[in-house]
């Protein structure tokens, strides 16, 4: 029987089947499962890597070893990778190289809406994109066997619509391809300027043969229908194209993007009467078919911004169309918003809490779930960027404010999975460059934002079997923080890091407070305090409302009066530390 | 009844199962796209999870029919949307047909802005939806999971009701329940289902 697979559960099976045996990635959404899958292939080898620029080089590694390997990671996770792709094309395989590109059109769960097929012409790497689970699987054999025939690490793009939405697939069995022989073979897998001249000419070379290749690829192909229009497209558009269109037109249907088939394209535009492109973010096939001279019509319908969806195109192809009826007439229902918030218990919130008491304070902000701290009624962060950014940001901020004569203080505040991933390097520069940021590393003991992956500091591999702990604070003192200038806390007592955090702010020189308590969702901090929670005394509660103030989700105002959830609330008791009448009181306590 | 089913599957049904982040919509529609698949249909599903889900707006979408291209739904395309929360229902209400059917969990959850009295919950969503809705039915699955011991079982009676909405009873769905639960949680779930089965 098929089974429902989503596109990343797919694209893990199609690994699986290809004979895949050494996978790495970095947690990101919407890429995150496809490793996480990995883990039930004993198979494979796979590993969380601290980081895609290392995933992909362990990948790269394997492939010249000799292994059918794959790295996977987001969009923006490319541009931390980017450096070891552009000279893997260079290099070529011995097993194939998998790279798949997870891209968030819309911006569901990322910081840009960056398209990544542009990395493909870039890196001169071949590029692949599947259009529904069933493709995720097919594709990602061929993108093995394609990356072995041609001597080229081959990028898989795929969009947070493919990545999370099931289809049915058909599994087949696994192709058992061993490890290739390894030869050494300096001169291309030792690339130094002379090796990389002659390199240079050779992938050009492949590439010739790649375009001559797209043209008969089965990948790239027509579906004739009515031939007044003729619509090229890839990927998810493909699927929106056809929900609109139907049998109606003739679609060009892209599934090796690069390099693109220059002569199907010309064949397909003479054969139809106009020329539509329908894609997603940027005029990447566009650009190109316009620059074959060929007429047609694109991203003047089609806006660039955005999730692209049915709706959409309809509205852009047919505005005159009167639309479906929904339920809604004109009268609306004011409805309150629903935004995103720290969870009740959430360790962060603590830290978030003293911060927001301070005066003349930047806080320079990271990516994961402790972005949150930008939200009302907390609000303490300033700026996000990408990750590893607090840090070496905040260093550009505290020095610049320097420059310019300003007293404020300034804080840095990163996760530890992001402190792993990239906070490292922009703390080592905090040291040599005598900064006197303030680093706040939020230890949660997991990476919480993805949905709660290892990584190494949490003990555990991607398999779940022990590993050893890199601990933050022995890292820390090793670079060269001050051992008075660090301070370890428990951001669930609230006196203590309101402590810390004043010491920071006072501080003339770098200083680190490492936050310890496990994020409260992990499913043995839930068990251990299910039974825990806090509750209001409504006789000594004064109103005054103090406790809305730490912005927790179990604390409900009704009327006047404040009440706690008991279901939702797991006891962390920083509601009842900012209680000035002890009106708070904690029930029940932890389990073993 | 055998000729309306064959009717139905040639065209592509949606289905918009929307909620807070914690209320288990996810698992309520692995198990109903699971059913669809045993019942012959293509089926596509859609979840969107990451950062917006930390106690934001969960959406789940499922198309099912002989052959369906597009994952996800547009504003009124929904033939069924089912609110676990009822503040989502009216958020979701533009995805919904004008014929389209309405099952909504008599449910409050505050959002944070709510919580602390920047905003306010509407007193009088239920006969905002009522009015809007000619298809709405309203049930209160906390309290029936609660009953059944177990507040958490909730999804499982909406999913109940949303099968029986679209006429899938037939089907063997204790049996995928079992496959998606730990064993010490099949008899409430199992109940769970019953109930919403019944309403």
């Amino acid at each position: 029987m098929k089974q429902l697979l989503t596109g990343n559960e797919a694209i893990t099976r199609g690994a699986y089947e290809a004979g895949c045996t050494v996978a790495a990635a970095y947690p990101g959404t919407p890429s995150t499962e496809i490793l996480e899958n990995m883990a039930g292939y004993k198979e494979i080898y796979a590993e969380w890597s601290p980081n895609e620029k290392v995933a992909l080089e362990v990948a790269s590694g394997a492939a010249i070893a000799g292994a059918r390997a794959l790295a996977a990671m987001k969009h923006v996770g490319l541009n931390v990778a980017a450096d070891p792709l552009f000279t893997m094309a260079y290099e070529g395989v011995n097993g194939g190289l998998v790279i798949i590109t997870a891209d968030d059109p819309g911006t569901h769960s990322s910081q840009n809406e960056q398209d990544n097929r542009y990395y493909a012409p870039h890196a001169k790497v071949l590029m692949l994109e599947p259009a529904d689970s069933q493709e995720c699987k097919d594709y990602t054999k061929v993108a093995f066997a394609l990356s072995e025939q041609f001597d080229t690490p081959v990028l898989l793009r795929v969009s947070t619509r493919v990545c999370h939405s099931k289809s049915l697939v058909e599994l087949e069995e696994r192709e058992e391809v061993g490890v290739k022989e390894y030869c050494k073979n300096v001169k291309k897998y030792a690339m130094t300027p002379a090796h990389a001249k002659v390199r240079h000419v050779l992938v050009e070379e492949k590439l010739a043969r790649l375009r001559e290749y797209s043209n008969n690829s089965p990948l790239n192909k027509i579906e004739w229908g009515k031939k007044k229009i003729g619509i090229i497209t890839s990927g998810i558009s493909y699927q929106y194209a056809r929900e609109v269109f139907g049998g109606k037109v003739s679609y060009l249907k892209l599934g090796l993007t690069y390099p693109l088939p220059e002569r199907l394209i010309k064949e397909f535009a003479q054969a139809v009467g106009q020329v539509m492109i329908i894609e997603e973010n940027d005029p990447y096939l566009e650009t190109y078919v316009k620059s074959l001279g060929i007429e047609c019509q694109g991203k003047e319908l089609i806006p660039i911004c955005g999730e692209l969806n049915p709706g959409i195109i309809r509205q852009a192809f047919f505005p005159e169309e009167q639309k479906q009826n929904s339920c809604v007439a004109e009268a609306t229902l004011k409805i309150p918003s629903r935004p995103p918030v720290l969870c009740a218990g959430c360790p962060h919130r603590g830290l978030f809490y003293a911060l927001s008491k301070l005066k003349d304070v930047v806080v320079s902000g990271d990516i994961g779930c402790y972005t949150l701290g930008l939200v009302p009624p907390l609000g303490v962060t300033d700026t996000v960027i990408c990750m590893g950014a607090s840090i070496s940001a905040g260093i550009g901020f505290e020095k610049a404010f320097q420059q310019g004569e300003v007293k404020k203080k300034v804080f840095s505040c990163i996760g530890d999975s992001t402190f792993f991933h990239s906070g490292i390097t922009g703390l080592i520069d905090a040291v040599y460059n005598k900064s006197k940021l303030s680093i706040i590393i939020l230890d949660n003991r997991i990476t919480a934002m993805t949905g709660h992956q290892e990584n190494p500091g949490t003990g555990k591999t991607l398999q779940g079997e022990d590993a050893p702990v890199i601990d933050i604070e022995q890292l820390v003192r090793a670079v060269g923080v001050k051992e008075e200038n660090i301070r370890v806390i428990d951001p669930y007592n609230l006196a203590e890091t309101e402590g810390a955090v004043r010491d920071a702010s006072l501080a003339e020189e770098l200083f680190v407070i490492i936050t310890k308590r496990p994020c409260a969702l992990i499913k043995e901090v839930r068990r251990a305090r299910s039974g825990f929670y806090c509750s209001i005394d409504a006789e000594k509660c004064k109103k005054c409302k103090a406790c809305l103030r730490v912005g927790c989700p179990a604390l409900a105002l009704k009327g006047e009066q404040v009440f706690i959830d008991p279901e939702m609330c797991n006891g962390c008791g920083l509601c009842q530390q900012v209680c000035k009448f002890e009106a708070i009181t904690k029930v029940g306590e932890e389990n073993d | 009844m055998r000729q309306l089913r064959r009717l139905v599957k040639k065209m592509t049904k949606a289905l918009l199962l929307v909620g807070v982040g914690g209320q288990g919509t996810i698992l309520a529609s692995k198990i109903l796209s699971e059913g669809l698949v045993r019942q012959g249909y293509d089926v596509k599903m859609s979840e969107i999870h990451g950062m917006a889900q930390r106690g934001g707006s969960v959406t789940t979408q499922i198309k099912f029919g002989e052959k369906v291209s597009s994952p996800i739904i547009g504003l009124a395309e929904a033939d069924v949307i089912v609110a676990f929360e009822k503040v989502e229902a009216v958020r979701c209400l533009p995805y919904l047909k004008e014929e389209g059917t309405l099952v909504v969990n008599d449910h409050e959850i505050y959002p944070l802005p709510v919580l602390t009295g920047q905003e306010q919950y509407p007193a009088d969503v239920l006969a905002f939806l009522q009015k809007q809705v000619k298809k709405c039915k309203v049930l209160n699955a906390n309290h029936i999971a609660a009953e059944l011991g177990n507040t958490k079982a909730q999804n499982i009676v909406l999913l109940g009701a949303v099968i029986k909405a679209l006429g899938l009873e037939e089907l063997d769905w204790v049996e995928i329940l079992k496959k998606y639960l730990p064993p010490k949680l099949h008899q409430l779930n199992i109940k769970a289902l019953e109930s919403g089965l019944s309403l």
